[in-house]
């Protein structure tokens, strides 16, 4: 071979990790910006989740409960401590917090058809309560947020819970953010605000500063509702040991705490990535706090932030949780970033599974819009008939694992049927490493 | 007049004494004594109702208000009139911060001075304050009215929507967003009206306007958050 011909050994084009495409993508938008990106959804970084957690099932040491017939009920009653009537559901599956404004009407009706006939609540969000949820809703959760946009003592009395919300897993110490596009008539109307301005969500109450303060808040809410129900107060995951101690201190009934992986309908992307705690690694401490107070299942724990399928619901409720909340899920479940969509994803300069502009009002598939020809995709009998099966099948998926650990109830299952498959796991849940009897921090060293 | 005397009954019998008065009752008076400070006194009334609270109260006096007619002979604790959403507040004395908080319509009159965030986050509510009131009142208020008869502290008005404020002292400093507006003949003519409702008997003459310079309404990198 002539040398002239030779092609000489390279090296290959190498990027960096460090500046890697996407890194170096946000730069080049944030100098030719001057601006922070803002989106919806929830941390898209991967962090220790419950796929990283396995069950043990059962073996010689334990028995299983047949996997079809066998009783494995699901039911669960939220609101046990002062409330003069809890709530009583049938999955411990809720629904999270979405506000209308942030989501379509069809898509809070659909919420609410799918939650009810599942036998499980919904929750408003920021904005008040439309007439429509609370009718489509058996079980509704009234949020009491920093904004108190639409708030008011008559739809305080038609909740069937009231949930005091301090923070939210995609951005704790954070408040939100709701942009003019998708102010309409009836939003600028429950809000109190002009039309088409963008819409400051508070991040701290305005009446109240601390844990103290919110018990004496808690207080009168109870005596504007004649002590009748449960009060939730809901944190953003990031110190879950104190968080869940200082709110069973202030009266909370039930304490919600939500991963960073919870979705937000809009918040900067850098809040959302880098601020809060994964939900895998709030879910002991939490209990842990309980346990101290000895108000284990006397204080019901509610988890939230990427709860997917009913293996998440288990591996939740063996950690110690009473019941999970979900919120971008049950969007997907409506039709969210559905592939159908694809090619008015690509005209937003996104890809279906990759849309998160939820701020923006162009949701194609009609969810998380104001827009009235965009909602009208969106069918909410059959937005709601998509929720009630999926909800189905995160039950029967739960049923089926605790069955195998040899459970009748869900919340029999315990952290003795998990095993960790990464360190990391290992020491957030608080499980031991796969073949192992130890996990990272476990006193006295394991075996 | 019927009195609930709160060193024999619980907050808890008062208030529901109050929330469900019998239907068809000439009954519309009703007085609070020994109050003695405490939290949540005559909240989420719903009836024109008259009611005298003797004493000064904690936090929420009058929480989420509806129709009724509070009058309070002593101080309130904060949050006093939060979330109003008609009748009235009236307090002889001072209040704590918040007062008047969310307040989606109703009178509130502070014949004292108010402390910080008075009228924080308004929805529609009318304030009148006698005396001075405290930093971040008005902030992030949207709707209703806040008349200042003293002064005001810093940071009045802080990202302030549709509220109007009037003051007649000094304003140590205004918020972001927020401008001296132009007094015309139609916010002296509602000024008068607010002095009126309020007992106050300042002149409307006396005050300046405050409002909204509607900059920061919508987003961009110097509204940072």
């Amino acid at each position: 071979m002539a040398k002239d011909d030779a092609t000489p050994p390279q090296t290959l084009p190498k990027y960096s990790s460090t500046f890697s495409p996407d890194v170096n993508a946000e730069i080049r938008r944030a100098a030719a910006t001057g601006i922070y990106d803002i989106r919806g959804g929830g941390a898209k970084r991967k962090v220790p989740h419950f796929d990283d957690l396995v069950f043990l099932g059962a073996s010689m040491s334990r028995y299983p409960l047949e996997g079809y017939r066998e009783r494995c009920d699901t039911n669960v009653v939220l609101g046990t401590r002062f409330a003069k009537k809890p709530i009583e559901l049938k999955i411990p599956i809720t629904i999270a917090g979405m506000s209308f404004g942030a989501l379509s009407a069809q898509a809070k009706e659909a919420l609410g058809r799918g939650a009810s006939a599942a036998g499980t609540s919904t929750t408003t969000g920021d904005g008040g309560m439309t007439p429509e949820e609370r009718g489509q809703s058996k079980h509704l959760v009234y949020q009491y947020l920093p904004s108190r946009y639409g708030m008011n003592p008559v739809d305080l009395r038609k909740a069937d819970a009231i949930e005091v919300v301090v923070g939210q897993g995609a951005k704790p110490g954070g408040g939100g953010m709701l942009l003019g596009q998708k102010i309409s008539d009836r939003v600028a109307e429950m809000r109190t605000l002009p039309k088409g301005i963008d819409q400051r969500s508070a991040c701290r109450h305005p009446d109240w500063t601390g844990p103290d303060d919110l018990e004496i808040k808690i207080l009168e809410l109870r005596e504007i509702t004649g002590w009748e129900k449960p009060i939730y107060v809901k944190v953003g995951a990031a110190r879950p040991y104190f968080d869940t101690t200082l709110a069973v201190k202030a009266g909370a009934d039930v304490v919600v705490i939500d991963g960073m992986q919870g979705g937000t309908a809009a918040t900067q992307d850098v809040f959302i990535e880098h601020v809060g705690i994964p939900t895998l690694a709030c879910i002991r401490e939490a209990v842990q706090a309980l346990q101290d107070l000895d108000m284990h299942r006397k204080v019901q724990l509610i988890v939230s932030g990427g709860i997917r399928s009913g293996a998440d619901v288990a591996k939740a409720l063996a950690l110690g949780a009473d019941a999970v909340s979900i919120g971008t899920a049950a969007m997907i479940a409506l039709g969210d970033n559905d592939p159908k969509w694809e090619a008015e994803y690509q005209k937003l300069g996104t890809t279906a599974g990759a849309y998160d502009d939820w701020h923006a009002g162009q949701d194609p598939a009609g969810i998380s819009t104001q827009d009235p020809e965009l909602s009208k995709r969106l069918d909410p009998v059959e937005g709601g008939r998509r929720l009630i099966n999926y909800l189905k099948v995160m039950t029967l998926e739960a049923q089926t694992l605790a069955r195998a650990c040899g459970k009748s109830h869900v919340h029999n299952l315990e952290p003795e049927d998990l095993a960790a498959l990464t360190m990391e796991a290992a020491a957030m849940a608080k499980v031991p490493l796969a073949g192992t009897s130890w996990y990272p921090g476990m006193s006295g060293g394991g075996m | 007049m019927q009195v609930l005397d709160l060193s024999e009954i619980t907050l808890r019998e008062a208030n529901a004494a109050l929330q469900n008065p019998t239907e068809g009752s000439n009954e519309t008076a009703w007085e609070i004594v020994n109050a003695r400070g405490s939290h949540a006194i005559a909240v989420g009334l719903d009836a024109p109702i008259d009611v005298q609270v003797r004493g000064s109260t904690g936090y929420y006096c009058a929480g989420m208000n509806a129709q009724a007619t509070v009058r309070v002979d002593g101080n309130v604790g904060p949050g006093a009139g939060e979330n109003m959403m008609s009748g009235a507040l009236i307090v002889e004395g001072d209040a704590s911060q918040y007062a008047g908080a969310t307040g989606h319509g109703g009178l509130l009159v502070i014949k004292g001075n108010a402390s910080s965030r008075c009228g924080i986050s308004m929805k529609g509510i009318d304030i009148v304050v006698h005396g001075n009131v405290g930093h971040m009142s008005a902030f992030m208020a949207q709707k209703g009215h806040l008349v200042i008869c003293g002064d005001a502290g810093d940071a009045l008005g802080d990202s302030i929507y549709e509220a109007q404020l009037f003051v007649r002292g000094s304003v140590k400093s205004l918020g972001a967003d927020c401008v001296e507006k132009e007094m015309r003949p139609e916010h002296l003519e509602k000024l008068a009206e607010l002095l009126k409702a309020g007992e106050c008997d300042a002149k409307p003459e006396e005050f300046k306007r405050y409002g909204s310079a509607r900059e920061l309404y919508n987003f961009n990198i110097d509204n940072a958050y």
